[in-house]
């Protein structure tokens, strides 16, 4: 599905290097997750496979599905299937979350060439997912993110991703900033979404979420490489020793 | 010395073949007019309430010629609205296509059927307002207006009119010069939309000036045209009384030279005034709102919401100012001007100001210039949506609060679907 190669990335502004090369293979159905100290590059790895501007790719590939990611659009990468949820939604005033929800599924539904939705369609399949998420009426109207607690905005960021049905989802510390009820109705949406087709990466640090959406691989990510890679086990570990000993082993 | 000569030599040319007319009240209204205007002269650029806009293409003899435009498939403005049409072009009423000035509740008469006749409403209103509104800031061109202005209409409303009446401005020479001057009378518990429209004329100055009675209601809302080279001088002048309502929104797209001045007092106890305007702009684009929103009365609430969305070099500029007179307790005051920079090479000037003489009273402004929301484009790309259809719903969304003020929610839709049409045909 997700195939990263060798990806060297540093800031566009600034010379300042923060992927030294990331090597990472995520097949179809997979669910991975990604760990690691502060400064690690995680969320750097999200925004570049995302689109983010600010970031200059030196060296590597992406590839979804044996397509180039690196060289689309954002909005083109969502279309063939990448979905990011954000660790920080971003609040749009003045833009209703439910215009926005309909304005990303048909544009994406558009640009795959099939039929946009009707309003009628879409108001039915959206009052269903809201509900598994417990998302009210009162929170689709208001606008994007505007006056959401954390643990609001989190579940809105899962609404998008059941309604965008992405193959490919990236999670960016799903889990800050909710509380114990919070990440298991967040864990609960996406573990409704898990299926052969769909492939999931988890960045987190902590362990405690993939108590709840349990990973296939554990990635640890340090100073902007993959330096190990194991089962969920490895999760464990970091939990209970933190990440010197990995670090050092690593050198 | 040497301005006041200037001033008073501009005067001379910019009045040149234009007449004073009329025996009656009106022909008197229109002469002290012109005696105050000569008092005054008219404005230049040195003077401060003119100097982010040169008034030069104002004031000078003759108009710069304007282009006529032609606005594609866009529908006129207001277009599903059922209202009374009242249809101008270049500046002169057009009675065949216009509808028959009947409504219910309503006394719609041309200006030149007036002087003759001892309209005692009108004598109180007709450059009555405008005469109040020049303290303490001059508006030359309000007087100019009404000491020689032939065409406009007296509109009194006594009930609850059922229809907006639709004033419609027309451009079909490139050298007109359009002088309008209309005065409403919203009686006591009554009720009036009047709607406004199109670019009338190479060159315009206007006047409207509205007593909203009492417990009157009156709504304002107005779509100037598209026209790229038109230039425009309006203002309103309203006179609010105690539990009466006023609101006003102006939609600009295009026009190379807008200035639009509101003078608001809110002369009763508990009244209510909203001004608000969306001005987009692309290039040569000057857009000027000034607005002076005096509380002479108890417990009344103002607000003022401009937005403007500039780009390649156009410039947006705002002047308002809230006065507090003294003893106007527990005034709620508002005022908001915002710009949207598309790019490094437009600008916004504001200046916004609070005078207060009472002691009890909430006063608020802000104003910011900003370009678009990084961030929220890109969280919106990420989703799917197309970086051109992101950037116009921020757009309008920036734009919500202003359009938010039309109580109308079809029309607030019809402003709505220009603006978006406007932003697709002007893509950054």
């Amino acid at each position: 599905m997700l195939e990263i190669k060798n990806l060297h990335v540093k800031l566009e502004e600034e010379d300042k290097v923060i992927l030294k090369g990331v090597d990472l293979k995520i097949g179809a159905g997979e669910v991975h997750a990604i760990m690691g100290p502060n400064g690690s590059g995680k969320s750097t790895l999200s925004y570049v496979l995302s689109g983010r501007e600010g970031y200059e790719v030196t060296e590597g590939s992406a590839t979804l599905d044996g397509t180039e990611l690196l060289e689309m659009e954002p909005e083109e990468r969502a279309a063939a299937g990448l979905f990011l949820a954000f660790q920080y939604p971003v609040e749009i005033p003045g833009v209703g979350n439910m215009t926005f929800l309909r304005t990303a599924v048909n544009a994406q539904r558009k640009a795959r060439g099939e039929e946009e939705l009707s309003a009628g369609e879409f108001l039915k399949i959206v009052r269903e997912k809201a509900k598994a998420l417990k998302i009210d009426a009162e929170m689709l109207k208001r606008p994007v993110n505007v006056g959401f607690s954390g643990g609001e905005k989190k579940r809105n960021e899962i609404l998008q991703m059941a309604m965008l049905e992405p193959r490919m989802c990236i999670l960016d510390e799903t889990d800050s900033g909710l509380d114990v009820d919070a990440m298991k109705l967040v864990s609960d949406g996406v573990n409704a979404l898990r299926d052969a087709g769909r492939s999931f990466l988890v960045i987190t640090h902590y362990q405690r979420l993939l108590d709840h959406i349990k990973p296939d691989v554990v990635h640890i990510m340090a100073a902007g490489r993959i330096i190990k890679s194991g089962g969920p086990e490895l999760a464990l570990e970091v939990e209970n020793n933190g990440y010197a000993d990995l670090l050092a082993e690593a050198k | 010395m040497a301005l006041a000569q200037a001033k008073s030599e501009a005067l001379a040319a910019r009045t040149d073949g234009l007449s004073v007319g009329g025996s009656g009240w009106l022909g008197a209204a229109r002469r002290d007019a012109q005696a105050r205007l000569s008092a005054m002269g008219l404005p230049s650029k040195r003077d401060e309430y003119w100097r982010y806009t040169d008034p030069a293409s104002l004031t000078q003899a003759t108009p710069v010629p304007a282009a006529l435009f032609d606005a594609g498939d866009e529908p006129p403005a207001f277009n599903g609205i059922l209202a009374l049409r009242l249809v101008f072009v270049d500046g002169v009423f057009d009675a065949g296509q216009s509808d028959d000035p009947a409504l219910a509740g309503v006394e719609i008469t041309h200006l030149s059927q007036a002087d003759g006749v001892d309209i005692h409403w009108a004598r109180e209103v007709y450059g009555v307002l405008e005469a109040r509104g020049q303290v303490p800031v001059q508006r030359p061109l309000a007087t100019l207006n009404t000491a020689y202005a032939t065409e406009g209409f007296l509109i009194r409303a006594t009930a609850r009119a059922e229809r907006p009446v639709s004033l419609v401005y027309h451009h079909n020479s490139t050298t007109s010069d359009a002088m309008l001057h209309h005065c409403i009378k919203v009686e006591k518990g009554a009720e009036l939309t009047i709607l406004e429209q199109g670019p009338a004329a190479a060159r315009i100055t206007s006047v409207m000036e509205v007593e909203v009675a009492d417990g009157a209601r009156f709504h304002h809302i107005r779509a100037q045209g598209r026209d790229h080279e038109r230039r425009a001088a309006t203002h309103v002048f309203a006179r609010i009384g105690a539990e009466a309502l006023f609101k006003s929104f102006t939609l600009t797209a295009n026009g190379c030279l807008t200035r639009n001045e509101q003078v608001l007092e809110l002369a009763g106890d508990d009244g209510v005034a909203h001004v608000a305007g969306a001005a987009v702009g692309d290039g040569v684009f000057h857009h000027d709102d000034t607005v002076f929103i005096t509380h002479a009365g108890l417990r009344c609430e103002s607000r003022q919401v401009f937005k403007k969305v500039l780009m390649n070099g156009a410039v947006g500029v705002f002047q308002g100012k809230i006065l507090v007179k003294p003893g106007a307790q527990k005034t709620d005051g508002y005022q908001i001007s915002q710009s949207l920079l598309l790019d490094g090479d437009s600008q916004f000037l504001a200046k916004p100001e609070l005078e207060i003489y009472a002691d009890d009273v909430k006063c608020s402004h802000g104003s910011t210039s900003g370009a678009i929301d990084e961030t929220a484009l890109f969280y919106l790309q990420s989703r799917g949506v197309p970086k051109r259809v992101a950037q116009s719903l921020l757009v309008l969304a920036f734009l919500a609060e202003a359009i938010g003020e039309i109580e109308d929610e079809v029309i607030a839709e019809d402003i709505r679907s220009r603006l978006e049409g406007w932003l697709q045909r002007h893509e950054h």
